[in-house]
């Protein structure tokens, strides 16, 4: 059963190569917003699978908690900071 | 038990696929947002609940702790993920962000 874990870890991993690639070559600020938020979700989990790989459930499920309300408050930040940037709109005709 | 587990965690898997792939497959920004918020959210699910069948099955008070704080995860996340991407789109659209459209490519 923890090999089982182990491989579903390992794929998650995969799957933030995948929004990593939408983080790093997004044409415009928000998509990289977008792939940021993506990992993040993607390592809540993470951190629950480690926590019942290495048996600790407990600690790993409060980091697990910190990390989600982490995630949430970084996008809103983050988001709210691009409110009034008006150069969002010609990078996106750029593309 | 260990089967509902392992049927959970492999939807949660499935789901979390698909958010990535669409997350690159997408042709605007706005579109790309869609699967982004909704699959994760969806996987997170998936994949918390396999966990909480897999603890289920050696039943006792602090495993019982351990799922609520995994369902009091979830419940956070339904209520975070949407809000999040809803500001992200209240920041695309203030920015002048157009979508997509089928007709002309820009």
């Amino acid at each position: 059963m923890s090999t089982f874990f182990l491989c579903t870890a390992l794929f998650l991993c995969f799957l933030m190569l995948a929004s990593l690639y939408r983080a790093i070559f997004g044409p415009t600020v928000l998509d990289r917003l977008v792939g940021v938020n993506a990992i993040g979700s993607k390592t809540v989990i993470l951190l629950l699978l480690i926590g019942f790989l290495y048996g600790r459930v407990e600690m790993f499920i409060d980091i697990a908690l910190a990390y989600a309300f982490l995630n949430f408050i970084t996008v809103l930040a983050a988001s709210r900071y691009f409110h009034k940037r008006k150069g969002l709109y010609e990078e996106s005709f750029l593309e | 038990m260990d089967i509902l587990a392992i049927f959970f965690l492999v939807t949660g898997l499935i789901f979390f696929t698909g958010g990535a792939i669409g997350i690159i497959r997408m042709p605007d920004f706005y579109s790309r947002l869609h699967p982004a918020g909704k699959l994760d959210t969806l996987g997170i699910f998936a994949m918390v609940l396999g966990l909480i069948f897999y603890s289920l099955h050696h039943f006792s008070m602090d495993t019982l702790i351990s799922i609520l704080k995994m369902l009091l995860i979830v419940f956070f996340v339904f209520l975070s993920s949407p809000t999040a991407t809803h500001s992200i789109v209240d920041a695309g659209m203030r920015a002048g962000l157009r979508h997509w459209t089928k007709k002309k490519r820009r």
